[in-house]
């Protein structure tokens, strides 16, 4: 469980970038933390390993005060994927890469293996097991970072904006990712503003705004305020647009897949279309 | 406006001169043992608006580096077939003419951006040209005043946000008065807001200013309905090359790695479905789906 009090971060130049965050996150949630750009995702993402320590008010990781704890003691429970994948690699293969937390943690070299093998594969970066991380492109470097994160499995996991540059394919992989490591019972917290992902993935929603939580829900009730979504400068998922621009003939506002949203439109024409030719 | 509506408004680009011209390009780069670029031929109007899809790896930014001869006069490699760009072939012209030509913004603005004011970052192509004083002025304010950021002149780059950076970097590249503008993942940093901000300025300048625009973009359901054509490419091949709305009607662009917009989705199942409702021109836009909706239950 990871408990934000009252917490206010001032960066060193002066620039208050958390301001009085209270937050209760518990074990196995998923959650999305939205904002423009600015508006102190990254910051509070940094909370949770340690890395930021609060200026005011406390930040408990399981009931430990990360100010007491060592990043490095955090880091067996929380791992966080920064937005530049780059800045967390140093190995000279990719297969080391993967493999050097789980080494640390004294795990089995059987073990090792078989996790980063698997991690790998499901990353689809297997034919670059012996390639430097260097050497990979945008796109590979960031499925490296997720599949250090993958084969490794602490107990939270913070994605910072993980669909930046992603074509589409990738973030379908980034989704199963996601719900593979729900099921095996993981916190997760994705900072995000690609709105058309977040409304696929339906997590719980903390939208932010200046460093202050402005709304906190279910993605059906916040992805569907059009007026709160415009105050944060996000822009609505086109699904959810289309149905409340649809109501008038009866389609309910949702955020429901495009083969579901066509067949609720075709049923709600079918109910009005044979009155109004028959009139 | 697409393709049809711009014809019937005596939109410039139908029966234009072509400004790019691009025969059986083949392109590997130094080192690789795979083809970045396989047998690629196009032929682009001036004045058109242009979109590029596909996967990541699939090509986009290298077709882009040949369009301003970054590609072979910057990156080393193996190239067949020939690129003209405004008559001038590629291969024979160095990078500072052809970039006169043809501008590129990157995805990261960050690159592009290094001096102490927006001024001197605007200016610094320019002084390299040797342009004098007074045009270097008048370009300055011309390429500020048309992306609307005239009031960040005397600021520092590194405190603007993405979408204010992101337009110095355009404004840099338009005050060497290029007739092509070529961006490549312009919006990807940008929250969806600045996004929509950036691409209103880019769709002016193609309307207002008859730049011919070539982008490459993951985020179709903001762009789309600006572009006149759409280029779908997958590992260094085209594989469609159309009207938008005509690829959108018959081809699943998840294949590709390619998310259509939500709504041409919809409109798709819709007419898989088979009903009262059919949608002969795929819809971009909400207000299209819905237009199409009350004119059938009028």
């Amino acid at each position: 469980m990871i408990v934000f009090e009252n917490v206010e971060y001032v960066y060193p130049n002066g620039v208050k970038a958390l301001d009085g965050v209270t937050l209760r996150i518990e074990r196995g949630e998923v959650i999305a933390l939205m904002g423009e750009n600015g508006s102190g995702k990254t910051t509070l993402l940094k909370h949770i390993n340690g890395l930021l320590k609060p200026t005011r008010g406390r930040v408990l990781v399981d009931g430990v005060d990360t100010k007491s704890a060592t990043v490095a003691e955090l880091a067996k429970k929380v791992g966080l994927v920064f937005q530049n994948a780059e800045s967390m690699f140093f190995s000279s293969t990719v297969w080391d890469e993967v493999a050097f937390a789980l080494r640390n943690f004294g795990y089995d070299e059987s073990v090792v293996r078989r996790r980063v093998e698997w991690a790998l594969n499901f990353m689809e970066l297997g034919d670059y097991a012996e390639s430097s991380p260097f050497l990979l492109s945008g796109g590979e470097k960031k499925r490296l970072a997720l599949a250090i994160i993958l084969a490794w499995s602490p107990e939270v996991i913070a994605l910072d904006e993980p669909t930046t540059g992603q074509d589409q394919l990738q973030k379908e992989k980034l989704m199963q990712m996601i719900r593979l490591l729900k099921e095996q019972g993981r916190t997760i917290i994705i900072s995000s503003h690609d709105v058309e992902f977040i409304a696929q993935l339906k997590p719980r929603i903390i939208l932010m705004k200046r460093g202050r939580i402005i709304a906190d829900g279910d993605a059906e009730k916040i992805l569907l305020d059009e007026s709160l979504l415009s105050s944060c400068n996000l822009l609505p998922p086109q699904i959810a647009s289309l149905t409340k621009e649809l109501g008038f003939i009866g389609v309910k506002p949702s955020l429901k897949h495009p083969r579901e949203v066509a067949k609720e439109i075709l049923e709600a024409l079918g109910r009005i279309l044979p009155k109004k030719l028959t009139e | 406006m697409s393709r049809v509506d711009r014809r019937e408004a005596g939109g410039e680009a139908e029966g234009a001169p072509a400004i790019i011209r691009v025969e059986g390009l083949s392109f590997k780069y130094y080192g690789s043992d795979q083809y970045a670029l396989r047998d690629v031929n196009l032929v682009v109007k001036k004045g058109e608006f242009i979109v590029l899809a596909g996967r990541s790896g699939c090509g986009k930014t290298t077709l882009l580096r040949c369009f301003n001869g970054l590609i072979p006069n910057f990156y080393e490699g193996e190239m067949s077939g020939r690129v003209l760009v405004d008559g001038m072939d590629t291969r024979n012209m160095p990078t500072h003419i052809l970039s006169q030509v043809a501008g590129m913004v990157f995805q990261n603005p960050d690159n592009q951006l290094f001096a102490l004011s927006v001024e001197a970052d605007v200016a610094f192509p320019l002084e390299n040209l040797g342009l004098p004083r007074e045009v270097i002025l008048e370009r300055i304010e011309w390429a500020l005043k048309i992306l609307g950021i005239e009031d960040l002149r005397y600021r520092s780059p590194f405190e603007l946000s993405g979408g204010q950076k992101q337009k110095v970097a355009i404004a840099s590249v338009l005050a060497m008065r290029p007739k092509i503008l070529l961006l490549d993942e312009p919006t990807s940093s940008l929250d969806p807001a600045s996004a929509k901000n950036l691409i209103d300025s880019i769709v002016e300048l193609n309307r207002r200013e008859g730049l011919t625009i070539i982008i490459s973009e993951h985020r179709l359901d903001l762009i789309l309905p600006y572009a006149d054509r759409l280029i779908v490419m997958d590992r260094g091949r085209i594989v469609r090359d159309d009207d938008p709305r005509a690829i959108l009607k018959d081809e699943d662009l998840l294949v590709y790695g390619v998310a259509p917009p939500r709504v041409s989705e919809v409109a798709r199942y819709v007419n898989a479905h088979g009903g009262c409702l059919r949608f002969d021109r795929m819809p971009l836009t909400i207000r299209e789906f819905v237009e199409k909706v009350r004119g059938l239950i009028g």
